[in-house]
């Protein structure tokens, strides 16, 4: 039970930064390395919002997400849309700005670790397990989150264009549809799914000026795993992930930090075995 | 035009020129502060660097020979928690473009091997205030001329800090026997994976059973986890009464806060680096209540005569009490100064030599510096009743006080130790039901 609870909940961790990096990568091919640098940011904003000016933490969180999709909105038309016919220029652009977002940090709030305080303080027991009431709301606002993404994406115009990009951009060209402003709109959403993780989570962790690597990891082993782009099979490769790590804790207690690498090495058999992963399209079919 | 702006130009660079050149106030003893400035262990350097260089300015400087000098600081940020190339490339900056005299700070193991390496080299003191691995001061014994340019500053070696740590656990250990009725005490141990730990997590397996009490598992988080709940169901179902702890980093905080918000019937003893700072309290947001480090000042506590007047002065002036790397302040007021006024010169192999044989007090204790078991000089710390020993803290309601060594006994026959201003262990009241 144990196992489960933990994996659980780790897992909506994952799912949420992942699905935010499948999303833009679905869609427009951008590999965005800063997306985690996002979250770090938005984890920032928080503290600044509520701890230091004292402002309450839903709004402080909401102020968050705002701001930090406005910064991806800033970083997709002047960094990324001049060179995203170049994806390793994306690539290499996308890991600049990570790094310079993390040297900003470190400049402005040096390397203290700060933290924010929880939205709901408190845990309840299940199954002789306790969880956090945060944790519960992390897991919730996952569910939600992709409900909203579902719709917006299978039920509105906006995500039938979409769709249409990401599986044929230069149909979708033909058929009248600005792939670009698409790419941006996209953008927006993934940033700010990332900003909502930073929200969520951020309570829940410690920041620091490097907290966007480690996530960075896991993020891209869940992304691997599930398949590139492929919003379903992130969300089930983070559950997968969540559990690994949850079985690694409890079975090996001395390796407990073997977590991540345990997830790395899942990352390396599965792009070995079957490298479009579980739920991704053969690289020779894409475009 | 051109010809009168140019004239000015070049009036204006000669004037520079000479005005960088020429001491206007005399020659000044350089010394070089080296840590990791962004961070909590380098603005500790720093700050008691310049506490030591107003201290003694304010009294017209350092009397050498016949003259008097002041002492001028040269800050130098090491980066050493992210590159040890920045380390060893700052520390040769200010040898050889800075041209300090002497050297205070470093703080990771890793970069102080290499930047001592360099120091030595050009033959300057380097007084290590953050490292705590014996090999930095064996080097010292094992090739004296070349390495005896380092002393050790600043904390005693990890050996010690391993033995004072049992001691605060057998400490502890008495006091939960006692208030809660325990026949043996279970211990887990959780230290975050890092070199520095792993052979203290193996001396702690052989050496806690032998103090009576029961190990019921090992945890190894990663040193940056941020979240350890799964660590924790674990331990929670393991029953300890006393977590073991060796935290250097920010899982110290992620682990305090979460085993506070969930309450763990067991109290955490140990090293925690982070809850040694005043920071520590709002990070855990109020959780890290009853955790237990070994720390080396604290608010009210008096090791010796020197110990208030530094922290009053420290708080006053910086808001918070002294981490362990503000000892540049001794290193330089207590160590490098006397024995500079000593010689009457800057001469680095004459105040080595006295230096070396000269026991002084400090404000965490009493510093003599080792000889190893062949009589070689290693310029390491030497620990016990009467030199360093270090405090044991614990956060009690937002408060970090002072609750060991309490009657401490170091050995049988030894005298018995208390500082001024102990208080005692509270258990977590969570732990009494």
């Amino acid at each position: 039970m144990n196992i489960i609870i933990t994996g659980l909940i780790t897992g909506s961790m994952l799912a949420l930064l992942a699905i935010g990096f499948s999303l833009i990568f679905g869609v427009a091919r951008i590999v965005n390395i800063a997306h985690t640098a996002f979250y770090m940011v938005a984890g920032y904003c928080i503290y600044v919002l509520s701890v230091k000016l004292g402002l309450h933490p839903v709004l402080g969180m909401l102020i968050a997400v705002v701001v930090v999709t406005v910064f991806g909105l800033l970083a997709y038309k002047f960094l990324i849309d001049p060179i995203r016919e170049h994806e390793a220029a994306v690539l290499i652009a996308t890991i600049a700005l990570a790094m310079i977002f993390q040297e900003a940090m470190l400049l402005i709030f040096t390397g203290d670790y700060l933290t924010v305080s929880a939205l709901i303080e408190g845990y309840f027991i299940l199954f002789g397990v306790k969880i956090f009431y945060q944790q519960v709301l992390t897991f919730g606002v996952v569910l939600v989150l992709l409900a909203v993404l579902w719709f917006l994406l299978m039920k509105t115009k906006l995500g039938l264009a979409i769709r249409s990009t990401a599986e044929d951009r230069e149909v979708a060209n033909l058929m009248g549809m600005n792939d670009s402003q698409l790419a941006m709109i996209t953008m927006g959403i993934s940033v700010a799914l990332a900003g909502f993780t930073g929200a969520v989570i951020a309570p829940l962790t410690v920041l620091s000026p490097y907290m966007w690597m480690e996530p960075l990891i896991l993020m891209m082993a869940v992304v691997v795993l599930g398949g590139l782009g492929s919003i379903k099979g992130s969300f089930v490769a983070a559950y997968i992930l969540g559990f690994t790590e949850a079985l690694v804790v409890f079975l090996i207690p001395k390796g407990a930090f073997l977590k991540g690498s345990v997830a790395l090495s899942i990352m390396i058999l599965v792009l070995l075995l079957r490298p479009e992963g579980l739920f991704g399209i053969v690289f020779e079919e894409e475009r | 035009m051109k010809r009168v702006t140019f004239g000015w130009s070049f009036f204006v660079t000669v004037c520079l020129v000479i005005f960088i050149s020429v001491p206007v106030w005399g020659r000044t003893i350089k010394i070089g502060v080296i840590g990791p400035m962004n961070f909590v262990q380098g603005k500790g350097h720093w700050n008691g660097a310049i506490m030591a260089a107003d201290e003694i300015n304010a009294k017209g400087g350092v009397q050498v020979g016949k003259e008097k000098m002041k002492i001028e600081l040269v800050k130098s940020d090491s980066n050493e928690f992210l590159s040890m190339t920045d380390a060893t490339n700052a520390i040769e900056r200010l040898i050889t473009s800075d041209k300090v005299d002497f050297i205070v700070g470093g703080f990771r193991t890793e970069s102080v091997l290499a930047m001592q390496d360099i120091a030595m080299d050009n033959k300057k003191i380097f007084i290590g205030c953050g490292a705590a691995h014996p090999e930095i001061c064996l080097r010292v014994a094992k090739d004296y001329n070349r390495y005896k340019y380092f002393f050790r500053g600043t904390p005693f070696h990890s050996g010690y800090l391993v033995r004072t740590s049992f001691a605060h656990m057998g400490f502890v250990g008495a006091i939960l026997k006692k208030e809660l009725n325990i026949p043996k005490v279970k211990v887990a141990i959780v230290a975050e994976k890092a070199v520095w730990a792993d052979p203290m997590v193996e001396a702690a397996q052989g050496v806690i059973p032998k103090m009576g009490m029961d190990v019921v598992g090992v945890w190894r988080p990663s040193d940056k986890a941020t979240d350890v709940t799964a660590e924790l169901a674990a331990i929670q179902k393991a029953e300890p009464h006393m977590i073991f702890t060796m935290f250097s980093a920010s899982v110290g905080i992620t682990f305090s806060r979460q085993a506070g918000e969930l309450k763990i019937p067991a109290i955490q003893v140990g090293i925690n680096v982070e809850a040694q700072k005043d920071g520590f309290w709002e990070a855990t947001k109020g959780m890290g209540n009853y955790v237990f480090t070994m720390n080396t000042y604290a608010r009210g506590v008096e090791v010796n005569e020197l110990t208030k007047p530094f922290v009053d002065t420290y708080i006053k002036r910086f808001g918070e009490v002294p981490t362990y790397t503000a000892d540049t302040y001794s290193a330089i007021l207590h160590g490098l100064v006397p024995n500079i006024e000593a010689v009457g010169s800057l001469d680095a192999d004459k105040i080595v030599a006295r230096m070396e044989n000269e026991e002084s007090n400090v404000p965490s204790g009493r510093i003599k510096y080792e000889k190893d078991a062949q009589g070689r000089p290693t310029h390491d710390l030497t620990w016990g009743p009467g030199y360093l020993t270090s405090l044991g803290v614990q956060w009690q309601d937002g408060k970090l006080v002072a609750v060991w060594p309490n009657k401490w006994v170091a050995a049988p026959g030894a005298p018995e130790v208390t500082y001024k201003g102990m208080v005692p262990v509270k258990i977590p009241p969570w732990m009494k039901k």
